[in-house]
């Protein structure tokens, strides 16, 4: 337990880049997941194949993979990130706005058809349709599984600190095992606890507010 | 330089052919003869670990499975290189056939748990001898010495010299490692980009992500070797980074005995046999002087 408290500046400073990179990422996947559900649903037969190729690709490959190609797979394009925080949130985007695409799409499939009708007998354009009918009403369904991938981001971000030359909260593990042998299980428990700090109040928050915004049916 | 080399990827490729050609139950017995001869009958006082592992007939050893030409693991599942031979000499001498020894991966994090925990009874694995380490396991040998070194593009556009270079280029190692260690503590301003692995590193080098990339000698070569001629080595070790066999503590017979081994094998010729049948063949250098056991 020593060896977390001395080297706690290191922990710290771990803690705020994990953070950085996952509410980067998170606000990105959320924001393009939900410009991939809209196409998956959408009226347009590319833009529904553009959404479903999308997801398919994506959603089934190895985070690893993901993160290889932008590290080492776009310089070769000449698409370099001088910042490996920069290309860790470019991968964590990519890789969770797939999996928020479905549990959006989950969503908009689990608003009443009727609600969608009505708002074309209204005369409304399918994007307003979806933007101000069919979309609120489905993100007060699926917080839970959000939720879900809120927390697999979070973890996900110690690939890039496991690898890929970030210094997150996992990246100092092995060093700080190096200076301390013998240390490896206090060490790894010490990382374990700064991810629960994100992840923790993060389960908490969603139970809240998945009471407040819950379609009383 | 480009000949030599295959004209050493042929020699090895001829020693793997002669193996498959004779006789399936002779292989073994061949692959074991490169190096040394399993001793027959084997007496060791009871009660030590030399006795036990006698006595069970087989023998657990950590290694790396990611390191050409020290321990690499090939389609086949089994391990070979330098360190891997190391480690069939002491098991040869305690009666244990090359195919009697368990392999487990160790990496650099687990190599002290996995020794104190006892999951294995030795590792070899390129493994630097230090204090800090010695405070929870022992040493046997040192059997080889590396030295931190620099691997640049071919040419060395930059003009690296050696570590005085640090502060002025972009420089990859693995995290977690020594040589990165060594970097942070001399040269606090040098730019150190981490990976996990030192082949990402040197993908990184090619792309032109980093201009340097540093850890021991010998993984270098084995890039070096690897990289078809893209990458060059600066040839100028600044540290020593003596390899030994961890054991557990204490276990003051186990490690004589492992010295002892280590220093007839030196006289035998064994052990640069060993060096010219694994590192020695990649990076295509002759075996060394063999560094002194340290007997702490």
């Amino acid at each position: 337990m020593g060896v977390v408290v001395e080297n706690l500046d290191l922990f710290w400073s771990g803690f705020l880049r994990t953070l950085l990179m996952s509410v980067a990422a998170g606000v990105i996947a959320l924001l393009l997941g939900t410009v991939l559900a809209g196409f998956r649903v959408s009226p347009v037969p590319p833009l529904r194949a553009l959404g479903t190729g999308y997801v398919n690709v994506v959603r089934n490959t190895p985070l690893t993979a993901v993160f290889v190609l932008v590290v080492f797979g776009l310089p070769q394009v000449d698409l370099t990130f001088q910042n490996y925080v920069l290309a860790a949130i470019v991968a964590l985007s990519v890789y969770t706005s797939a999996f928020v695409c479905e549990v959006v799409r989950s969503g908009i499939n689990s608003v009443a058809a009727g609600q969608a009708e009505a708002a074309r007998a209204l005369g409304l354009t399918f994007r307003q349709s979806l933007g101000t009918v069919v979309l609120p009403q489905a993100f007060r369904t699926v917080v839970p599984p959000l939720g879900n991938v809120w927390i697999a981001l979070v973890k996900n971000t110690s690939i890039a600190g496991g690898g890929f030359a970030v210094a997150d909260i996992a990246f100092y593990g092995p060093s700080i095992i190096r200076d301390n042998p013998g240390s490896a299980l206090w060490v790894f428990a010490g990382v374990a606890f700064f991810y629960m700090v994100i992840t923790v109040p993060s389960a908490i928050a969603i139970s809240r507010i998945e009471r407040r915004t819950a379609i009383v049916r | 330089m480009r000949i030599t080399r295959y004209a050493a990827a042929l020699a090895a490729a001829g020693v793997v052919l002669a193996g498959c050609s004779s006789e399936a139950g002779d292989q073994a017995e061949d692959a074991a003869g490169n190096t040394v001869d399993v001793q027959e009958d084997v007496e060791f006082e009871a009660g030590t670990t030399m006795a036990e592992l006698a006595e069970a007939g087989t023998i657990t050893v950590g290694t790396k499975f990611d390191q050409p030409g020290f321990g690499l693991v090939g389609p086949d599942g089994e391990p070979e290189g330098f360190d891997v031979e190391m480690a069939k000499i002491v098991a040869a001498e305690l009666g244990i056939a090359p195919e009697d020894i368990e392999w487990v991966e160790t990496v650099s994090a687990n190599r002290e748990p996995f020794l104190q925990n006892g999951q294995v009874d030795m590792v070899v694995a390129t493994y630097t001898i230090n204090d800090a380490r010695k405070e929870i396991i022992d040493f046997a040998g040192p059997y080889y010495e590396a030295g931190q070194d620099i691997m640049v593009a071919a040419g060395n556009p930059l003009g690296v010299t050696g570590p005085e270079s640090f502060p002025d280029i972009r420089t990859c190692s693995v995290n977690g490692s020594t040589p990165a260690q060594y970097v942070q503590t001399n040269y606090p301003d040098a730019q150190l980009t981490l990976f996990g692995e030192y082949s990402q590193c040197a993908e990184a080098l090619r792309n032109g992500q980093v201009d340097a990339v540093t850890t021991d000698n010998v993984i270098l070569t084995g890039l070096v070797a690897q990289s078809d001629g893209d990458f060059e080595l600066v040839g100028n070790a600044f540290t020593e980074e003596p390899y030994g066999i961890g054991i557990p503590k204490g276990d003051d017979e186990f490690r004589a005995f492992i010295n002892d081994t280590l220093e007839e094998a030196y006289e035998s010729g064994t052990w640069a046999d060993a060096w010219d049948a694994t590192a020695g063949a990649i990076t295509d250098t002759e075996a060394p002087e063999p560094p002194a056991v340290d007997r702490y």
